[in-house]
């Protein structure tokens, strides 16, 4: 008998399990984890994913944790789908984040309906113009992005590194971070006494216009084109760069915004852990929601469910709240090999 | 001359391949002498490569036997074949770019774990002195030309101990003076009793260096000749053989209007270098202009020159009186050009459907209020799917669809324009007959619509039995233009780059 490898796609009825088939093999594959440190998988698991719903109190912390992953998300997708692997929404968050703070510490003598919106504004260029560069790069010079937008995610947080050291460092406290911005800066909550802020609403609202634009508009098609055959897009008489270029920026935009909604949603000053890696995580949510809006949604509320869940569990049961970190990149792992599945086919003879 | 000498270096006897049904090798006898320079001559897919490949371990053949220097051996992969002192170079090289000459020619064939890259250099610097080959050890890949690459590629092989070397279409790659320079190598390497197999398909280079030509056509052996006795034209006609003509076309008087002029269009390959050289053709209404030529000639270049996807550096282009000389695909569909492009891959995106497809060339005709039409997309493809008979639903990925219907599926997005000017390069490669007729047909149909058609393939039966007249591309230049009547010798002299201007008879070209 012989095992071979085919080239073959898989079943339609496949494929919306394959992200299915990744959480469960994730948890497989944690489980021994949780045997390590002498714990119960089944209710380690029950902490990290079912415990966080049953509260009103933590089910709102999971929608706050998934708000800038909605953002990092979209940014990718974006992306992803024109063709771009941006792999710096960390940077672009960070450079998001920065404008909203220089923004929001000058504007205590302005109503919050002129301040938001303009650290709204402020946040989406700084991310355009950090993916600027990137993009003009591989554009004009062929230079692989995936490189120039990792790198620029270091030069990102040594921006941010400075400013706090330096020019903004609080004068009270001697500590790098910047003063907090004006009150009326600060994204109004949803409900009283939660978390959850118009940062949320946000989110939300631009899944449904990346959405729109993805599948409703030409652009979105023949970003798409561009994404999946940039030869028989060209070909097509579409042009590529310029597709290219405003997938880029449109993205860096997006990942702007969740540097906004850390500013004016969660911590009121820019410190240089404001992202802690909100943006590679973004890369796990786009991922994971196959691109699609929707998927990219449900993705995001995973994760910030699984982030809740850490912090039950690791309370609860004393397993370090490093392991959901560890799930979530099990689980990137395990997608990109069931994606990767999908197009092969096992044959024994 | 010991009896040794008598035995073959190579012996392969009875050889079959099959790739599914297509038969590659059809009970193929090939000998090759020690220290001759043995050509392989035929058309693109007449086999060559194919029993190449066997004789290196790349394929299995389905029958017969090999027998090297007089053993009958099994040759299970190019491991097998460089043990056995069978080397072999093919057009595209595998070196790494990064490293210098010495580092590729021992990587893969170094002895010991450790590596001394010292006596390593000294030891190729040797061996390229010995087989005349002038390369530096210590330059690095990246910074060599193409023919100092195939060098490289040579002196490993030697290096390999190899006294069989296979030189799959050396000279596609080369300039005139390298191909020069590689001839006299391999005349040095004869005369130290090297044998080379020399696949080709261009006569006059088979004339100059080999010492026996074997032609194959369609996988079977048509014969084996040695160069001093034969001509040319001999060669030609064993080549091409004798074409089987389908059913015809009309006959339709010719109509005056030029619709696609090209005049002294030039462009280069990827690589920068010159590729279509001062290339004038016209093409009128109702009119198919077949562009015969062996493959790499300089048709794929032209044809992306015309499709708007490679720029030209000289001449200018006229189609349906609209300047496109260097324009971008849509400025060159909006003059009313049809393109069916070469590789079926470069104009549809696999992992879209059938409808997104057929609707991307012209996205603009189905917005409405701001977003897409999808009811309009659907119906469209519909609507095409039927006209064309394509096997297809318009959600279908492009990707899932066979050859024929998706080459229906581009055919359907152009002709349904009813298009002006159509460049159509290879239409029928790979398509099974049914396809092959269907599309032919339709190309038929569109000349008694009255387009002005540009046919570019190297099937030259296709391009006999459809055009009403044939320009003949050779290393860029167009070097005559015949009748579909014309001797097939003669055709295949042309496309072999011999000029016979007695009987050429070019036609006029100024429409």
């Amino acid at each position: 008998m012989r095992i071979r490898i085919e080239r073959a796609p898989a079943p339609v009825w496949l494929r919306p399990l394959i992200p299915v088939l990744a959480i469960v093999f994730t948890m497989l594959l944690t489980s021994v984890l949780v045997l390590l440190v002498g714990q119960n998988p089944l209710a380690a698991f029950y902490y990290f994913l079912v415990d966080p719903l049953s509260s009103k109190v933590s089910f709102i912390e999971v929608l706050v944790k998934s708000t800038p992953l909605l953002l990092t998300g979209a940014a990718v997708t974006f992306a992803f789908v024109g063709g771009f692997w941006n792999i710096g929404a960390e940077g672009q968050l960070l450079m998001g984040a920065t404008a909203a703070t220089a923004i929001g510490m000058h504007m205590h003598e302005t109503p919050a309906l002129i301040a938001i919106p303009l650290m709204l504004v402020g946040g989406f260029v700084a991310g355009m113009l950090w993916a600027l560069a990137p993009a003009l790069m591989r554009v004009k010079l062929h230079i692989d992005e995936v490189v120039t937008t990792l790198l620029l995610n270091a030069v990102a947080l040594l921006v941010v590194s400075a400013l706090l050291n330096g020019p903004w460092r609080d004068p009270v406290s001697q500590w790098p971070q910047s003063p907090e911005i004006a009150a009326s800066a600060i994204f109004p909550k949803l409900i009283p006494r939660t978390r959850l802020h118009l940062g949320f609403l946000i989110a939300i609202g631009v899944i449904i216009i990346v959405w729109f634009i993805l599948s409703r508009t030409a652009f979105g098609l023949r970003m798409r084109a561009v994404g999946l055959g940039p030869e028989a897009a060209r070909f097509a008489g579409i042009n590529v760069d310029r597709t290219l270029l405003t997938a880029a920026l449109v993205s860096g935009g997006i990942a702007g915004l969740a540097g906004v909604n850390e500013v004016a949603g969660i911590h009121y000053h820019l410190i240089d852990a404001i992202s802690g890696g909100l943006g590679y995580t973004g890369i796990i949510v786009a991922t994971l929601g196959t691109l699609n809006p929707w998927g990219v949604a449900l993705a995001a509320f995973f994760i910030g469910l699984i982030d809740t869940g850490a912090q039950t569990v690791s309370r609860a049961l004393g397993v370090p709240s490093y392991l959901g970190g560890v799930i979530q990149a099990t689980l990137l792992l395990a997608t990109l090999a069931f994606l990767l599945l999908q197009r092969y086919r096992i044959r024994l003879r | 001359m010991t009896t040794n000498d008598k035995i073959p270096a190579v012996e392969m006897r009875g050889i079959t391949k099959r790739f599914g049904p297509v038969i590659a090798n059809h009970h193929v006898n090939f000998s090759l002498a020690q220290g001759e320079i043995h050509a392989l001559l035929g058309e693109n897919g007449a086999g060559k490569t194919t029993l190449m490949r066997i004789l290196y371990g790349l394929y299995h053949p389905d029958e017969g036997e090999i027998r090297v220097k007089g053993n009958p051996v099994t040759i299970h992969s190019p491991k097998d074949a460089i043990q056995l002192g069978i080397g072999m170079v093919t057009q595209h090289f595998a070196l790494a770019a990064p490293l210098t000459v010495a580092e590729n020619v021992i990587l893969g064939y170094t002895d010991s774990f450790r590596l001394d890259l010292d006596s390593a250099q000294d030891k190729v610097r040797e061996a390229a002195q010995r087989f005349g080959i002038s390369i530096n050890p210590n330059a690095f890949v990246k910074d060599l030309s193409v023919g100092q690459r195939q060098r490289v590629e040579i002196l490993k092989a030697l290096y390999r101990n190899a006294d069989v070397l296979i030189l799959d279409e050396p000279t596609a790659v080369l300039t005139p003076q390298e191909v020069e320079q590689l001839f006299d190598g391999l005349r040095r390497m004869q005369a130290q009793g090297l044998s080379v197999i020399f696949i080709s398909h261009k006569l006059h280079e088979v004339m100059s260096i080999t010492d026996r030509v074997t032609v194959l056509r369609q996988g079977e052996v048509i014969g084996t000749v040695r160069t001093q006795e034969t001509t040319p034209n001999e060669l030609a006609r064993m080549m091409v053989g004798r074409p089987t003509f389908g059913v015809s076309k009309p006959a339709s008087p010719p109509q005056e209007e030029v619709l696609l002029r090209l005049e002294k269009v030039s462009a280069n390959d990827n690589q920068g270098l010159p590729a279509v050289k001062n290339v004038t053709l016209h093409v009128r209404a109702g009119e198919i202009l077949g562009l015969a030529g062996v493959s790499g000639n300089g048709q794929r270049e032209l044809a992306q020159v015309l499709e708007g996807v490679r720029p030209s550096t000289s001449g200018y282009i006229i189609a349906n009186g609209h300047d496109i000389t260097n324009a971008g695909p849509r400025k060159i569909m909006a003059a009313g050009v049809g393109r069916i492009p070469e590789d079926r891959h470069e104009s549809v995106v696999a992992e879209m459907t059938v409808a997104q497809n057929m609707a991307l060339e012209h996205l603009d005709e189905f917005v409405r209020n701001g977003t897409l039409d999808k009811r309009r997309i659907r119906e469209h493809a519909e609507t095409l799917i039927q006209a064309y008979q394509i096997k297809a639903q318009p959600e279908d990925m492009i990707r899932t669809l066979s050859g024929g219907n998706m080459q229906k599926v581009i055919l359907a997005r152009v002709l349904e324009r009813n298009p002006a000017v159509i460049l159509v390069a290879q239409p029928t490669r790979g398509l099974d007959v049914g396809a092959t007729e269907y599309v032919r047909q339709k190309l038929v149909e569109q000349r008694q619509r009255g387009a002005a058609i540009l046919l570019i393939s190297e099937d030259l039966d296709e391009i006999l039995e459809l055009s009403d007249r044939i320009a003949v591309i050779y290393e860029g230049e167009i070097m005559g233009i015949v009748p579909p009547d014309v001797d097939i010798e003669q055709l295949g002299l042309l496309m072999s780059g011999v000029r016979q201007d007695t009987n050429t008879r070019p036609q006029e070209e100024n429409a």
